[in-house]
């Protein structure tokens, strides 16, 4: 699925054109989630460029590749008027060194309730809600998951401050949210013995270099619901490079912890993003 | 304690003193009157090309648009210059400067800037001066 979305993505690139009057960048990444933001944590930015009665198609396909997993994600994203954020993404976890495969799907939303990233003494703030279903529920209900389905919402603040280090500019975010997924609602949601709401932190800073380039880092904070293997924080570092304003490329080194009772996974995370 | 700790402010007020000696007003990294008066223009011209806010400048003066903004742009950046002119809010009420115009002006200044080869910290040191803006210029 994920070949034919780059294929059908590259097949477009002549075609684009047109983009929103955001400035570059302002739009972030898409996360593997498909909600705007970095490439873990969701951001409060709205994504592609669409600015005040505006509104922008965003694409996105992604890899992970850590020691004994990978993980394919890409989807689509509706934004509107810089308010709205409407998304859809599908993602399949590969267990390479076990067999089979995880895969879910996961609609979100995104409403921007405040400020504006560049321009406010506040920063931006958005809520965003997101709905994920597992597709595959044998192996996540065998290791002690309640649901095959579950909902997430997050609160997010994001600003750029100007002129910081060295002169560049500074992103600074902070996610809280509000979640029952074990490893992000691959392995399912809940357990047995813990089946309730908890709340957690996600935070990401970026250096912009200039304007097409950026430097940072992400944290991921995670539950720990099942019994039969602890779940660990995720932590990134990242370049994402704004090619214009149709197209973006991030890179990063990622830390995933333990995962299923496989040891410390470590590796890369490639995303190609397009929008118009 | 007390003494070894007042010689260390004084050390550290030395170094601040030094460090904001070493860099000139911004109004001189942007090429002072010369470099104000071309950013100026090459704004101008980005205005007059950009379809999506050039009718909000219909009925403008030009003339005195340009004088004032070269003013504000100096007093802002630490030149010799006291700006003059009306409030942000008094010269935009009644424009409903929306937030898509206030992005396409802000992207018409990077343009200039990086036509102008303005590094990329002096650029961020002005955009600095200038977003915050945003709340008396938008939306009147």
């Amino acid at each position: 699925m994920i070949r034919r979305m780059l294929v059908l993505l590259l097949a477009c690139l002549p075609a684009i054109a047109t983009a929103g009057s955001k400035i570059i960048a302002t739009g972030g990444v898409t996360t593997i989630e498909g909600n705007a933001g970095g490439g873990i944590v969701p951001w409060a930015v709205i994504n592609g460029y669409a600015s005040s009665d505006e509104w922008a198609l965003t694409t996105f396909a992604s890899r992970v590749g850590v020691n004994d997993f990978s993980l394919q994600s890409g989807g689509v994203a509706l934004s509107l008027d810089n308010k709205w954020e409407l998304s859809y993404a599908r993602q399949r976890f590969a267990l390479e060194s076990i067999g089979g495969s995880l895969s879910q799907d996961i609609f979100s939303v995104k409403y921007h309730l405040a400020g504006e990233l560049l321009y406010t003494s506040i920063p931006q703030v958005s809520v965003g809600v997101q709905h994920k279903r597992n597709l595959d529920f044998d192996l996540p209900g065998a290791v002690g998951a309640a649901s095959d389905n579950g909902t997430d919402v997050y609160l997010a603040a994001s600003k750029v401050l100007f002129h910081q280090i060295a002169g560049r500019n500074l992103l600074l975010n902070g996610t809280l949210r509000a979640s029952k997924a074990n490893q992000t609602g691959l392995l399912g949601f809940g357990s047995a013995e813990n089946n309730s709401y908890q709340l957690l932190f996600e935070g990401s800073a970026a250096v912009l270099l200039n304007y097409n380039l950026a430097l940072g880092v992400e944290f991921k904070q995670k539950p720990d619901n099942l019994a039969f293997a602890a779940e660990q924080h995720w932590r990134d570092v990242f370049v994402a490079w704004f090619i214009n304003k149709n197209v973006s490329l991030t890179g990063a080194y990622v830390d995933l912890g333990n995962i299923a009772g496989q040891g410390s996974q470590t590796g890369y995370y490639l995303a190609l993003e397009a929008t118009w | 304690m007390v003494k070894h700790s007042g010689l260390i402010i004084a050390c550290l007020l030395m170094l601040l003193g030094c460090s904001s000696a070493t860099q000139p007003a911004l109004y001189q990294r942007l090429g002072a009157e010369q470099g104000i008066e071309a950013i100026v223009d090459g704004l101008l011209y980005e205005i007059e090309h950009d379809e999506r806010i050039v009718h909000h400048f219909a009925d403008s003066d030009i003339g005195r648009f340009r004088a004032m903004l070269a003013e504000q742009l100096c007093d802002l950046s630490g030149g010799p210059c006291q700006y003059s002119g009306s409030t942000m809010q008094e010269s935009h009420t009644g424009f409903n400067i929306t937030l898509a115009d206030y992005d396409a002006l802000v992207e018409g200044l990077i343009k200039v800037m990086q036509r102008q080869q303005i590094s990329i910290a002096d650029q961020n040191a002005l955009l600095a001066l200038l977003a915050p803006m945003y709340k008396d210029i938008s939306y009147r």
